[in-house]
């Protein structure tokens, strides 16, 4: 895992964060941190601001409200260079380019442990004769799985996975929650949005419930 | 850690460079696409313009230029929009290097693959309107520096349009004033030079503007990107 600047503080700290979308509220304000081996289940029907927090937190989104402070350090590009690792909607994926041709370039971009190769992270995920696949050929499911292989191989200590169970079937789930586990394992943390409490990774979880902030 | 652990520019680059030969070469048929228009604009113009030479030679480093910016034009739209739509400019702005880095690097890789097998087609081309042989080098080295001015122009423009589903024409409208001073001192300097004056003036101003491009565009079209993927 990677070295830590600031040890005891937690991977993410929020203190009133809100967000307003032309004068709209979307959520907040929130206060919660993450701590290292611990994972936060966001919570709340659809619109109720799951993705746009997933968002704010990656730095994807400017005008918030509050506090961030990753690894104790004010969030800003560079306090979150290499401590976020981000799954969301759009995979990022080049339909041209094989599954392990995306893999590289991805990983090449974003930074990978050096402890695991490529074809290893794949055959974790379940596309292990896929290699030369264009990404075109995938299915939904397997290129959530693809995903899954690159957020395996991202050197962050915090995983953002926005709706990681979506597309998948039930040992996919299963693969989400075992590899959310691993990772608390070694030290990391992660927040997970979902709608509903039937898939959760069996760890220690805080619960975050976002109602939308709109009346 | 070992070094493939932490992106550096370089590694982050070559990652970059090599997704973007790899698509290149997956989809070769449309990378002719610029070279072809351009000279399709050219083969078109000689055939309007009838055979008086002449008239062809004295038009034809406009003519050239047009052609190549209208090209590049029709390329600038493919820049970001595919990275817009699948997701991947999302985690450029997640990689520990600057977004505006790879933007330099992205842009650089589309004049690349768009504006430089053009450069290949101009000595054709310049036949096909009768430029006069001594020409040649002044026109070739305007368009050099001139080509990767325009696609460091347009990267900013697309930047910012990159939000919108359908760009087409507003692209246009918001890079063409920003060509029209490198059309004038590009097309300017062979001008020049076919009436016997010295075209330096011409082609260090388009140098001085490159190296400015350089610097200031990508940084430019990153903030552009932030600001358009909001």
């Amino acid at each position: 895992m990677p070295q830590t600047p600031h040890a005891a503080a937690p991977l993410i700290d929020v203190r009133g964060l809100s967000f307003a979308r032309d004068e709209l509220p979307v959520f907040g304000p929130l206060d919660f941190q993450v701590e290292r081996g611990e994972a936060l289940l966001v919570q709340g029907g659809n619109g109720a601001g799951k993705t746009t927090l997933l968002r704010v937190l990656a730095g994807l989104l400017d005008g918030v409200h509050g506090e961030v402070r990753v690894d104790g350090v004010p969030a800003g590009p560079a306090a979150r260079a290499g401590r976020l690792a981000y799954l969301g909607h759009l995979p990022g994926l080049k339909a041209d380019l094989s599954t392990l041709e995306n893999l590289e370039y991805l990983c090449g971009l974003l930074g990978r442990r050096p402890s695991l190769g490529l074809e290893d992270a794949l055959a974790i995920v379940g596309l292990a004769g896929y290699e030369d696949a264009p990404a075109r050929s995938l299915s939904a499911g397997q290129r959530k799985r693809l995903s899954l292989a690159r957020m395996w191989l991202s050197p962050a200590p915090l995983w953002l996975l926005d709706e990681p169970y979506a597309n998948l079937d039930l040992p996919g789930i299963e693969l989400v929650n075992r590899m959310v586990r691993a990772h608390l394992d070694e030290g990391g943390g992660a927040l997970v949005t979902t709608h509903g409490a039937y898939a959760a990774p069996p760890v220690r979880t805080r619960l975050l419930e976002l109602s939308g902030a709109r009346e | 850690m070992s070094e493939a652990s932490t992106p550096t520019l370089a590694s982050a680059a070559r990652a970059l460079v090599r997704r973007d030969l790899r698509l290149l070469w997956r989809r070769r048929g449309d990378a002719l696409q610029p070279a072809l228009f351009a000279i399709l604009v050219v083969v078109l113009f000689a055939l309007a313009m009838g055979s008086e030479r002449e008239l062809l030679a004295r038009a034809a480093p406009g003519v050239l230029w047009v052609a190549v910016l209208l090209s590049g034009l029709l390329a600038l739209d493919t820049l970001f929009r595919g990275d817009a739509e699948d997701g991947s400019l999302e985690q450029w702005r997640l990689a520990p290097v600057p977004l505006a880095w790879l933007v330099l690097v992205r842009t650089l890789m589309h004049w690349l693959t768009t504006a430089a097998p053009l450069l290949l087609a101009v000595p054709l081309l310049a036949e096909l309107l009768y430029l006069p042989r001594p020409l040649w080098p002044v026109m070739l080295l305007a368009l050099g520096l001139g080509t990767p001015l325009l696609s460091l122009l347009g990267a900013v423009v697309s930047a910012l349009t990159v939000g919108m589903r359908r760009a087409g024409v507003l692209l246009a409208l918001l890079a063409l004033p920003l060509y029209v001073p490198v059309l004038v001192f590009g097309a300017g300097s062979v001008a020049q030079a076919a009436q016997g004056h010295d075209p330096a003036g011409g082609l260090l101003l388009l140098a001085a503007g490159l190296l400015l491009a350089l610097v200031l565009a990508p940084v430019a079209a990153a903030t552009a990107i932030r600001i358009a993927s909001q």
